[in-house]
């Protein structure tokens, strides 16, 4: 193992950790705000890159493709809050874990209905399909660093949006009192149709980012929302910067175990058997991870008591 | 007696009977799904302890209800094969008897539920929701890439076990054998749940300050509990490894976790009979939306939604009140 | 999940007719979920062949498993003890099958396996009325690491998702292939993100990359495997590159080497009739999946018109004949059961604007599998 390879793989980790921090922003946002626990957020990521699959299929551009997840995405989200959603805000955890697994079934179902059973092709743009070569001759696809950035900013733009608009003033009201808010005259029912779009319009962009180097395709996800409750579990549910720290860790363990457990292994055991042991640790880590946060620190690292 | 009561009668008499009824009609399968509402809904009763009771929303029972099923998978296998499980320290064969294989899953999960509740129970609501998922993804995960019981692929017993007395292959038999342990774990429910144990388990829920005040450690008291209820969901597991004659980590996943949360809420959430009623409507959900479309799905989930946002406390809520329904 | 699809094949015209189905088919398959793309294919090529035979005497009804082996095991249940059919097929994935055959042939009805191949059913567990149609689940990586070793390729890097299927993968390819092993690694199974693999793919120094990741995860790793800028030649089974999911990986699999049973462009009246009059029923391509669902109807329909299904052993001995003619070219059976068979190398190319595969050459040639020794009946 050289250093080089290294470097590479905690790049990988730190890409894969914006990635997570991406998908998982929208629902720690929701849970926050409104206290619900969103199930369905892995279908507002498959409908964003369902949308965008479809319009880059149409007219073969991937800025109107990512345009369009948003908005398809958001639409879904203000359609199903004002429809479903807001009647489950005063509900138990339990209640609203049924109803929004009863949506995970309608839009995957639907979206087959609509799609057909194939996966669908959405592919990076031309501009940045090839691989980059960074200071130290690492050669690192122009389309992850591209990613990194995508994530960057939108977290900068979610602590600028909570922290120094108006917008954000109601939101950590509505946290932290929403009675108080809803007497001091702002209307809370759209405040909340507003977040919970946000939300659904960031898992949705999230999905066409990161449909464009997987695969589009019904039940994509769900995988991604077990990962998603990881992270915002780790960093603590409600808090933005609890789901960036903890989708880095979760990238960073992740990758590293997958890379360094297998080799680690091999130390002890023969190749076959430390790759067999190595590799289903590997896929354990992160669950250990989150275990560990949680027996360690019940709320999360930035989970407010 | 209460319309709650007549409400579960009328279950009982009905699980019961349509099974009977199949027998004479010479239906076999019919009687094969009833033999599958009753274990759901076993498994549903176990939840129910932790979360209707106690309060505790477990996204991980699948944990318990594969660890019951993989009991018996392996010591099936093992007994199929020959081949003892272990000679050191001492000799350990394999078995096909249910009583042994029973007894073998209850005390795994039940240890399973120690180990897992200990640590989950130092968090709380969504947490305790999560760590309970991830404790149950990570024993998903273990079985898939562990070699030695099939993987991915599980393990087929080829002949039911046995129970002494019966011919667990005739399916009116085996489902009377798992009917008659639903109804034995029911009247134990009932005694834990009238007890000076169950009372505080239940007080815990509505007030921890209270509980505490008098004395009494709201931890442990929810830490015997889910141990009770792992024990009861890994005994639904060893029964339905054993209807399907198959056990495979599908048992393990948090998909078979939420379906086992929806038996409870269809039912009745804190309610004795509401897994049971859950489980039913379940099964005939399933086996009559399926032959409607290939988008059946769509279906279900319009149907599930309605459930929970129309008949708050489920099914025995809305024919019985809201009488007994959980805070 | 009771889908309920009972086709009464081709003449129902006759309304009222005297003859009765003689042989009932319940087929069980993935219809619903992530999966559903391939058990579509299988029941679409099955019910082909049904309705290009013409019989009166053969029902199916077809029933979907949504990828649980509980389902496919109840399933199977419901059809035996029901429906009383005599011949089980259509299960897609090699867990199921492992659910589900080993307790229906032990009840005396006949399974003919469309697609999974697991290696217990051919080898310790195999049984007079298994016969598995497509392969078995080693040859198409047997096939693989032949090929490498024509190609001249010296040093592989291999990986499979880490479950039994992704071993029998890597322990097939590494039975004929002669050279090196630059590194092995097993992956999480339902993994999307392969940038860590690729970067060791990157530092092994390895000139080949041999890859087992059905579905989702095949299109995933293909698309960042080309957006990583390492160029070393890729071999993967047909499951990667099939015609259901090419069109949703686009350039990143052109040029790709993978190894099939069959493809649309062999050379035989069966097949170019079978490419043919499959579009024209259903509008796509046909797949591997879709031809191997049409070669096990036809399987069936060419034993039904020499034994009656009632005498057991007479039908098994026509099955086990296998005179119908496959879409593959030739095909018969070994003592276990399963094909012996050509498994061909294929291109992943563009015509026009469909991704496609072309032969480019013979992987190995009457190929049968590894646990036919093993096999006692």
């Amino acid at each position: 193992m050289t250093t080089l390879l290294f470097i590479e793989q905690l790049l990988n980790g730190l890409q894969f950790g914006v990635m997570l921090f991406l998908m998982s922003a929208g629902l720690t946002l929701v849970f926050g705000v409104m206290g619900l626990i969103n199930l369905a957020h892995g279908s507002l990521y498959m409908i964003g890159a369902f949308a965008a699959a479809a319009v880059a299929a149409a007219t073969g551009s991937f800025l109107l493709a990512l345009m369009a997840s948003l908005a398809a995405a958001a639409l879904a989200g203000a359609l199903i809050e004002l429809t479903i959603i807001r009647r489950l805000y005063d509900r138990d955890h339990l209640d609203q874990v049924l109803a929004t697994f009863a949506l995970i079934l309608i839009f995957s179902e639907g979206t087959r209905w609509l799609f057909g059973s194939f996966p669908l092709f959405l592919d990076v743009p031309a501009a940045l399909s090839g691989p980059v070569t960074l200071p130290g001759g690492i050669q690192y696809p122009a389309y992850r660093l591209t990613i990194i950035l995508v994530g960057l900013a939108v977290a900068v733009g979610m602590f600028a949006l909570i922290n120094r608009t108006r917008v954000g003033i109601r939101i950590r009201a509505g946290e932290a009192d929403r009675e108080m808010i809803a007497a001091l005259g702002v209307d809370i029912a759209k405040l909340y149709t507003f977040v919970f779009a946000l939300g659904a319009a960031l898992a949705g962009f999230a999905g066409a980012l990161v449909g464009a180097i997987q695969s589009v395709q019904v039940g994509m996800g769900e995988p991604v929302l077990i990962l998603a409750f990881v992270v915002i579990v780790i960093g603590g549910i409600g808090s933005i910067k609890g789901a960036f720290v903890g989708a880095l860790l979760v990238g960073l363990t992740d990758t590293l175990g997958r890379f360094l457990l297998p080799q680690m292994f091999a130390l002890i055991l023969e190749p076959s058997a430390a790759v067999s042991v190595g590799s289903a640790l590997a896929s354990m880590l992160i669950y250990i991870l989150m275990a560990g946060v949680l027996i360690f620190r019940p709320r999360g690292l930035y989970g407010v008591a | 007696m209460t319309r709650e009561t007549w409400t579960n009668l009328a279950a009982l008499a009905v699980l019961a009977g349509v099974p009977l009824w199949a027998y004479v009609a010479d239906e076999p399968f019919i009687i094969t799904l009833a033999t599958r509402a009753a274990i759901f809904a076993l498994a549903g009763v176990g939840l129910n302890l932790a979360l209707g009771l106690g309060g505790l929303v477990s996204l991980g029972h699948a944990a318990f209800f594969g660890i019951g099923g993989y009991a018996m998978g392996i010591l099936a296998s093992h007994a199929q094969a020959y081949a003892p499980l272990a000679e050191w320290p001492f000799l350990i064969e394999g078995t096909k008897s249910m009583p042994v294989i029973w007894l073998v899953a209850v005390v795994a999960s039940a240890l399973a539920a120690l180990a897992i509740g200990a640590l989950s129970l130092r968090t709380s609501g969504v947490y305790f929701i999560m760590i309970t998922l991830a404790f149950g993804q990570m024993i998903y995960y273990f079985a898939i890439s562990w070699p030695a019981y099939g993987g991915e692929d599980g393990l087929s017993i080829y002949v039911r076990n046995g129970f002494p007395g019966l011919n667990t292959l005739d399916p009116i038999q085996f489902f009377g054998l798992c009917f008659a342990v639903l109804c034995a774990v029911l009247v134990l429910m009932w005694l834990v749940q009238n007890s000076a144990f169950g009372l505080a388990l239940s007080a815990a829920r509505q007030n921890e300050t209270r509980v505490l005040s008098v004395g009494m450690v709201p931890y442990r008291l929810r830490l015997v509990a889910f141990v009770i209820s792992g024990a009861i969901t890994g005994l639904a597991g060893a029964l339905f490894a054993d209807l399907n004659r198959f056990v495979s980590p599908t048992m393990l996943s948090w998909q078979m976790s939420g379906e086992i949360m929806i038996f409870i809420i269809i039912g009745g959430v804190g309610r004795l009979f509401g897994p049971v009623i859950g489980a039913m409507v379940f099964i005939l959900l399933e086996h009559t939306l399926g032959g409607l479309s290939e988008f059946w799905h769509v279906y279900l989930g319009a149907l599930l939604l309605g459930i929970v946002l129309f008949a708050k406390g489920g099914v025995i809520g809305a024919i019985a009140g809201r009488e007994k329904a959980h805070d | 999940m009771f889908l309920r699809t009972a086709v009464l094949a081709a003449s129902t015209a006759l309304l009222g007719a005297m003859a009765q189905a003689d042989v009932k088919v319940g087929m069980i398959t993935t219809l619903s979920g992530g999966g559903a793309g391939l058990g579509i294919d299988v029941r679409d090529g099955f019910m082909l062949a049904v309705k290009q035979a013409g019989r009166d005497d053969l029902e199916v009804v077809i029933e979907d498993d949504q990828r649980k082996p509980d389902v496919a095991v109840q399933l199977a249940d419901k059809m035996i003890q029901s429906e009383k059919v005599d011949v089980l097929t259509g299960i897609i994935w090699s867990n199921l099958a492992m659910a589900v055959v080993p307790a229906a042939t032990a009840q005396g009805k006949f399974y003919l396996s469309p697609n999974a191949g697991p290696s217990p059913l051919a080898g310790k567990g195999c049984h007079p009325n298994y016969f598995n149609v497509a392969w078995q689940n080693d040859n198409l990586h047997e096939a693989a690491g032949a090929y490498a070793n024509d190609a001249g390729l010296k040093n592989s890097f291999i990986l499979a998702p880490n479950y039994p299927a992704g071993k029998d993968a890597l322990t097939g390819y590494k039975r004929m292939f002669g050279g090196e092993l630059a590194g092995e690694l097993y992956t999480k199974l339902g993994q999307t993100d392969y940038a860590a693999e690729i970067a060791q793919i990157r530092a092994s120094g390895a000139d080949s990359v041999y890859f087992f990741l059905p579905g989702g995860m095949g299109i995933s790793f293909l698309k960042q495997y080309a957006a990583s800028g390492v160029d070393l030649p890729l071999v993967g089974p047909a499951f990667s590159f099939d015609q259901g999911i090419l069109q949703a990986v686009g350039d990143a699999a052109l040029g790709v080497k993978n190894t099939s049973q069959w493809n649309k462009d062999i050379d035989n009246a069966a097949n170019a009739a079978f490419v043919e009059t499959f579009q024209a029923e259903y509008g796509r391509l046909p797949s591997l999946y879709a031809s191997q669902g049409f070669d096990t109807a036809n399987l069936l329909i060419s034993a039904m018109g020499k034994a009656d299904v009632a005498d057991a052993d007479a039908f098994r001995a026509a099955l086990k004949a296998a005179e119908f003619d496959s879409v593959r070219g030739d095909f018969a059976f070994g003592d276990n059961h399963h094909p012996i068979q050509d498994i061909y190398v294929r291109e992943v190319i563009k015509e026009g604007d469909v991704f496609t595969n072309k032969i480019i050459a013979t992987g190995l040639s009457d190929h049968a599998d590894a646990y036919a020794a093993e096999c006692k009946m």
